[in-house]
């Protein structure tokens, strides 16, 4: 039974922060002054599903009292096999809220913040109150987006602004956990390429002959469904939708003469669910709350940089330094300042363009996040941008804003700061 | 933590870049830098004719096909491209707009050609899906079929096929499906 008595409960935990050990770093002083930067480090888990409930809880096991969480989603029935911080009665609520009062009501002393929401609904302000962000995604989408404003926050004058992100990831026996210090190591985006896309079935073959209940499924949720409820968004939550497709792909599939298409098979394809093992879930969290802990203290020296472990068969683990690529479009062309007359025109900022040393670039297309500044081909885009080259470029951009250069001489891009003069 | 801002640290002189300049502003994103890239290098030749709604957003365009020879011939055919932040990792999504005969464009617009879905690869780029696209009008493909009539009858009779074609593309109907008038 564990005590609650908190001295007790933290006794094994402060053994590692109050003594050296014979990993830890020679600079290392452990101590009060290290449990303390443990209790006081913010830290951000996004994510509450499969692993985000397995982070929360060794989290606050590993003695973080600060502990914030992002999650958009609501809990479903199908849920509860593995995400145990979540009741029948909890259906329908925002795994983010529920999640955060269970381990707060289970781990005595320990503050969660529950934000329910996209992680895109925040900004840089908000990601800047944390010391390490942890990820528990099922999306490559939300993990590039979280790895881009990572790297985007990072000021060299601030040593705050720089975030280690810990990146977990499972699909049915397989999974990763990798630590990305954004900027310094290899980023999400430099690995992208270690994804394997999704399967994707030729569209042909689902409108014309099926040969898996899969296919009946796939053609009820992108064809009929185009033809025959045109102007009803489809809604993967909604019951009476996948009931609908459940429904055309029986029909489909006895035509055929294909069998097994259930309810729920329906709801695994049409909402693409990834089959989940909880002991996956487990092992991968704990490999990203460890990392966290002892990125958090510098107890120990912490993953560098990528775990993989692969269950499938016996087990296999194997831990390599994942490189950082110099082009990658995310942390491998950051953006160099260059100072500019904001009375020149665009015209005459592409032509400084050619001449200074450092760009000599001849034929360069330029945007900002928002506008299209000079695109050179395809021809429609030269005419509709064209009138942008006799504009000054006070204009055009803001003082210290980014732009990004693209020139066919080159196969990388380039990003300058323009500070104006 | 102390050690890992030393390390950034270091890189920082060993670069020796300046200091960021005032608050930070919204990046150019990744898909953004390689659709600029990409456009910049598309081939279009003079049977393709691009449009931006908004030339400030260059991840939604329509591109227009006029083949200029084959049994599409005189026809000029519309396709909305959206781009969206997961590219390259995502393909673009493509649709025509119009409702044409074709065998491997159903009635709701989906195209059916294998880099928009199942051989897609970040390598790709929209040149390689504007040449394809421009394929399957010279070369229909009754093996892949999406609008399953219009395959029926270019397989079984090509010469009935081009007269469906030359039909479906003045505005007239096929099999008692209407077709949008399409002609330049």
């Amino acid at each position: 039974m564990a005590s609650t008595n908190s001295s007790l409960r933290w006794k094994h935990l402060h053994k590692v922060l109050t003594k050296p050990g014979p990993f830890s770093d020679q600079d290392w002083v452990p101590g009060l002054e290290t449990i303390s930067a443990l209790e006081t480090s913010k830290i951000l888990v996004i994510g509450a599903g499969g692993l985000g409930c397995e982070i929360l809880k060794n989290l606050a096991l590993s003695g973080f009292k600060d502990i914030h969480v992002i999650d958009m989603d609501t809990i479903d029935i199908s849920n509860l096999n593995r995400q145990f911080l979540f009741r029948q009665s909890d259906i329908g609520k925002p795994k983010a809220e529920v999640a955060a009062a269970f381990v707060e009501r289970r781990v005595k002393g320990v503050r969660i913040t529950p934000y329910v929401g996209k992680i895109q609904d925040k900004d840089e302000d908000y990601y800047m109150q944390f010391k390490i962000v942890v990820c528990g995604l099922d999306s490559i989408e939300a993990r590039r987006w979280i790895n881009a404003t990572l790297i985007g926050m990072v000021d060299p004058s601030n040593p705050e602004s720089l975030k280690p992100l810990i990146d977990g990831g499972t699909e049915g026996f397989k999974g990763q956990a990798r630590v990305i210090l954004p900027t310094l190591s290899s980023c999400i985006e430099c690995q992208l390429d270690m994804h394997a896309p999704r399967p994707a079935v030729p569209l042909c073959t689902i409108a014309t002959i099926p040969r898996q209940p899969q296919h009946c499924i796939e053609w009820a949720h992108q064809i009929a469904w185009q033809e025959k409820r045109k102007d009803d968004p489809f809604d993967s939550d909604d019951l009476d939708h996948i009931g609908w497709v459940y429904n055309e792909a029986l029909v489909r599939s006895k035509q055929f003469h294909i069998h097994g298409v259930t309810f729920q098979m329906t709801q695994g394809v049409v909402k693409n669910i990834i089959p989940a093992i909880a002991s996956t879930n487990a092992v991968i969290a704990a490999a990203t709350t460890s990392e966290a802990l002892k990125i958090a203290t510098s107890c120990n020296p912490y993953l560098d940089n990528y775990m993989m472990y692969a269950g499938e068969e016996g087990v296999y683990t194997y831990t390599f330094e994942a490189e950082k690529k110099p082009d990658c479009p995310v942390c491998g062309n950051l953006a160099r300042s260059m100072t500019v007359d904001p009375d020149m025109t665009l015209q005459e900022y592409i032509d400084a363009l050619g001449d200074r040393p450092e760009a000599q670039l001849k034929k360069p297309s330029m945007r900002t996040e928002g506008k299209t500044l000079y695109q050179r081909f395809p021809p429609q885009l030269e005419e509709q941008t064209r009138a942008n080259l006799n504009r000054k470029l006070r204009d055009l951009v803001e003082n210290g804003q980014e732009i990004a250069v693209s020139d066919p001489a080159y196969t990388i891009d380039f990003r300058y700061r323009l500070l104006f003069k | 933590m102390l050690k890992i801002w030393s390390m950034k640290q270091q890189q920082q002189q060993a670069e020796n870049a300046e200091g960021a300049a005032g608050k930070k502003k919204k990046k150019v994103t990744a898909a953004q830098l390689r659709v600029q890239r990409d456009l910049q290098e598309l081939t279009l030749g003079s049977t393709m004719k691009m449009t931006f709604p908004n030339p400030d957003d260059i991840l939604n365009f329509t591109l227009t096909i006029e083949p200029d020879e084959g049994m599409y011939k005189g026809g000029a055919f519309h396709f909305s491209f959206n781009v969206n932040q997961n590219f390259p990792h995502d393909p673009p999504k493509v649709k025509c707009t119009q409702k044409i005969y074709h065998p491997n464009i159903d009635l709701e617009g989906n195209v059916c050609l294998n880099i928009l879905r199942e051989d897609w690869k970040p390598v790709l780029n929209l040149n390689a899906v504007i040449v394809g696209m421009q394929f399957l009008f010279l070369e229909p493909n009754a093996s892949d079929p999406l609008n399953k009539e219009a395959a029926d009858d270019l397989r079984q009779n090509r010469e009935t096929f081009k007269r469906n074609v030359r039909t479906s593309m003045t505005g007239g109907s096929v099999r008692s499906v209407q077709y949008e008038r399409v002609m330049k």
